[in-house]
């Protein structure tokens, strides 16, 4: 049994996302969201997580998967790597498995649009691909792309 | 005497720093070849050389150099790290730690070392040692230093018919069980007198941590023969010598102490006053010990642990707070407003007791400068005058424990290479006495320190060519660094301008170091100079403060927070009031021209520009610059408490953190000094 991993499952588009569930610290409805100005397009800002300001990300644009409107499904999955603790928006949360380590394979080079860096490999489960992402790359804060501070004054 | 203040910084501090020198000492024994662990030994000596110069503890500064030396060698390559090399490091650790042990029980501090510093500087001229076995001789050998305590029972007890010895006493080199044969000589003394004091210490005894000699010192009514006989009937003991311990001898030692801290306490002792010196060994105990324990009576130790921990829950507190007064407002419930406000009003008060608790005055850190500079301009035959401006400015505690050292490091630096000899000043047509001045102050969310000099300033050229010649630098890179980048180039690791290596400073350990230390403090460090006219140090450090008061201004729907300390006023101008030069809108405030800063531009906030006929600005400054930053409304006043963002989010441009308000909402603080360049 030591060859299985629980992972939480979401969606994002058409494809199915896993994520360890060590890393998952709670699922969260959409809820309202402080912009944060000039940060990274897929930094959508910050919400107030019982007393905890939590940067959040929406995963479609991180990826560079067209933006859609927020719906009944869309969810917040509350992440946590190391020492950093970020909210991800996904489409819809669906499922919490039990994922045999020996089915995971290694990524393609392209799965979904998904750039395969973020990709720690692949899973099929029956008739479902599942993607098993790498938060750690997903969460690297050099990715942030802080602009220049053009407009400070002389 | 004002040290007694910082006496328990100082025996923290150095408790801290020796635990690291040994734990590192340990790592070195394992991986012999690592240079970046001898680097952290001779940080932390560095710096536990530099404070106890500052408290006026010379032994230890004395054994800490000479480590530093070796360690200097070693790290040059010129000495290999052997067993033997670590044997020596580890007896002078045991110094240095009986040394500090020795100052937190009252002690002077005192010790003699020479043994050790001689083992040390053979070292470093690379002889090795021949053997542990004399140096543990010499430990067992230095059982001289009495405090005044012990002195003063050893002189009462001989009053009393009591005889005082000192005893040496050495193990036979099988003993297996030593703590044990220690424990039986005990058994035997404490039948016939009492023990006032071992070398080493007695829990160092039990847990065997000695050679195979101890010392001790006794009380007894029996004759010296009588109890070296009775301990020589305890099993495997080798040897033991048995000294009288003689009352002149104390006198002698405890008058050397006066002289001492009549040096100390600098001129106003004057030398007539041959009556109070005579009455001053017995004034001096007298006077010491009530100073310590009223002291200990008024105040009491927290852990700083407990006070985050209080400080949390406030801020949960003041959140609900902020909530609850919303509700009350829109319930318009008279009872409720009136049981809001009272809260309010406590709970506020309970804040101010809390901020309080944890806010110092810098002054706390300054006031041992004074003396400092003075001891160090006499040693290196310079006249400097130490102004200090703005000491009741208040740090948090956390921040004044930690930039001590930074401070003293940067004084060093401005007395040894910035202010030059008085002949050379006054050959420059300078006053021969060179100032230095230490600043303090607020501006926004931070405070300010600086330290400026009027000495030589920095030769950018000498600078350049050591860079260089120290591999930080290509020669092609030299060449188009602007003046700031060049004085960067100083708190690089393991640069050093000094000619000669002085015991002040000149090492390059200390700007790098400082550097660290601020920044790991969320602060920052700039240096500006001007050849001839002297150097500024110029240090940043963020208000930790968690709890601040802010101005809430609404851009298009977006609300945010400015800090009342960044804001000199709010104003409402008029559309015509506003000018323009050179492409930047500009608004002419009390006779002086601001710039206008466009939030909505700025942050690039979505929706529309308003078109009123009134614009509402907040003025805000750093230090003495200023801009005026257009917003749609003003919100009012609110006491806040202060989120960080995260460690995502660690550098988003001018917003200094983020904070939850009454209606469960993210609003972002603004960082001033960000949009004022």
């Amino acid at each position: 049994m030591m060859n299985e991993e629980k992972v939480i499952i979401f969606q994002l588009k058409d494809e199915e996302y896993a994520v360890p569930v060590q890393h998952v610290k709670s699922i969260e409805r959409m809820q309202p969201i402080t912009r944060i100005p000039r940060t990274a397009s897929f930094v959508k800002g910050v919400i107030n997580l019982r007393g905890v300001v939590t940067p959040i990300i929406d995963l479609r644009s991180r990826f560079e998967i067209e933006e859609v409107s927020h719906t009944d499904t869309t969810r917040i999955i509350i992440v946590s790597v190391g020492t950093i603790e970020a909210g991800l928006i996904v489409d819809a949360a669906n499922d919490v498995i039990d994922l045999d380590k020996e089915k995971i394979e290694p990524p393609p080079e392209v799965v979904g649009g998904v750039d395969a860096e973020y990709i720690q490999g692949v899973a099929k489960i029956e008739k479902r691909l599942l993607i098993l992402l790498d938060l750690v790359k997903v969460l690297n804060p050099e990715k942030l792309d802080v602009q220049p501070t053009k407009e400070s004054i002389q | 005497m004002e040290m007694t203040r910082y006496l328990d910084i100082f025996i923290e501090e150095s408790k801290e720093h020796l635990q690291s020198i040994n734990q590192q000492a340990m790592l070195l024994e394992k991986t012999p070849g690592e240079l970046s662990i001898v680097n952290e030994i001779f940080r932390s000596a560095h710096t536990l050389k530099g404070m106890s110069a500052t408290m006026g503890y010379e032994d230890l500064a004395n054994l800490t150099h000479c480590m530093e030396n070796v360690l200097d060698a070693i790290r040059n390559n010129k000495l290999n790290v052997s067993s033997s090399v670590l044997d020596v490091l580890f007896a002078s650790l045991d110094h240095l730690e009986a040394m500090v042990v020795e100052i937190s029980e009252g002690g002077s501090g005192k010790r003699d070392v020479t043994a050790t510093v001689k083992e040390l500087e053979a070292l470093e001229k690379g002889e090795v040692p021949q053997s542990t076995q004399a140096e543990s001789k010499n430990k067992a050998g230095s059982l001289q230093d009495y405090d005044q305590y012990e002195k003063q029972i050893i002189i009462q007890s001989k009053e009393q018919g009591f005889h005082a010895y000192e005893l040496s006493i050495s193990l036979r080199e099988d003993c297996i069980l030593k703590a044990a044969r220690v424990y039986m000589v005990f058994e035997v003394i404490e039948q016939i007198g009492e023990i006032i004091k071992t070398l080493p210490a007695v829990d160092m005894l039990e847990t065997e941590q000695f050679g195979t000699h101890f010392a001790l010192s006794i009380l007894t009514k029996e004759s010296a023969e009588n109890v070296k006989e009775r301990i020589l009937k305890v099993s495997e003991i080798n040897t033991v010598e048995v000294n009288d311990i003689k009352a002149d001898q104390l006198n002698i030692s405890s008058n050397f102490e006066n002289e001492e801290n009549k040096k100390i306490e600098q001129q106003e002792v004057s030398p007539e006053d041959k009556k109070s010196e005579v009455q001053q060994p017995s004034k001096k105990s007298e006077v010491q010990q009530p100073s310590n324990t009223s002291s200990s009576g008024k105040t009491i130790r927290v852990n700083i642990e407990r006070l985050d921990q209080l400080m949390n829950l406030f801020e949960e507190l003041v959140i609900d707070r902020g909530r609850l007064e919303e509700i009350s407002k829109s319930l318009k419930s008279m009872e409720l407003n009136e049981t809001v406000e009272r809260m309010s009003r406590v709970s506020g008060d309970l804040q101010n007791i809390i901020l309080t608790m944890r806010m110092v005055p810098v002054e706390q850190v300054f006031n041992r400068f004074p003396r400092m500079i003075r001891g160090l301009a006499k040693d290196l035959g310079k006249k400097v005058n130490l102004e200090i401006v703005g000491a009741e400015t208040e740090l948090d505690r956390t921040v004044i424990d930690e930039i001590g050292d930074p401070l003293v490091h940067l004084l060093r630096n401005s007395i040894d290479h910035g202010i030059e000899n008085p002949e050379v000043r006054s050959s420059k047509g300078k006053n021969e006495t060179g100032t230095i001045y230490l600043r303090a102050f607020h501006s926004g969310n931070h405070v300010f320190i600086e330290i400026q000099d009027d000495g030589a300033g920095i030769n950018k050229q000498k600078v350049l060519s050591k860079a260089i010649e120290n591999g930080i630098l290509t020669k092609e890179m030299s060449e188009n660094l602007t003046d700031k980048q060049c004085f960067e180039l100083l708190f690089a690791s393991g640069f050093s301008t000094a000619d000669v290596v002085s015991d002040i400073s000149g090492r390059g350990v200390g700007l790098d170091v400082v550097k660290n230390k601020i920044e790991s403090l969320g602060g920052s460090i700039a240096v500006d100079s001007t050849e001839g006219s002297g150097t500024i140090f110029s240090i940043q450090l963020p208000l930790t403060l968690s709890i601040m008061s802010v101005m809430l201004v609404e851009i298009s729907r977006e609300k945010y927070a400015i800090p009342l300390s960044s804001i000199i006023e709010t104003a409402i101008i008029r559309k015509e009031d506003i000018l323009s030069a050179h492409n930047q809108k500009v608004i002419d405030f009390r006779g002086k021209v601001v710039p206008l800063v466009n939030m909505k531009d700025i942050f690039e906030v979505p929706g529309s520009m308003e078109s009123g006929q009134h614009v509402p600005v907040v003025v805000v400054r750093k230090g003495d610059k200023m801009a005026a930053l257009v917003v749609d409304s003003f919100i009012g006043q609110q006491e806040i408490v202060l989120k960080s963002l995260g460690q995502y989010l660690t550098s988003v441009f001018a917003i200094s953190g983020a904070t939850i308000l009454g209606d469960g909402q993210v609003a972002l603080i603004l960082d001033c000094n960000a949009l004022i360049k």
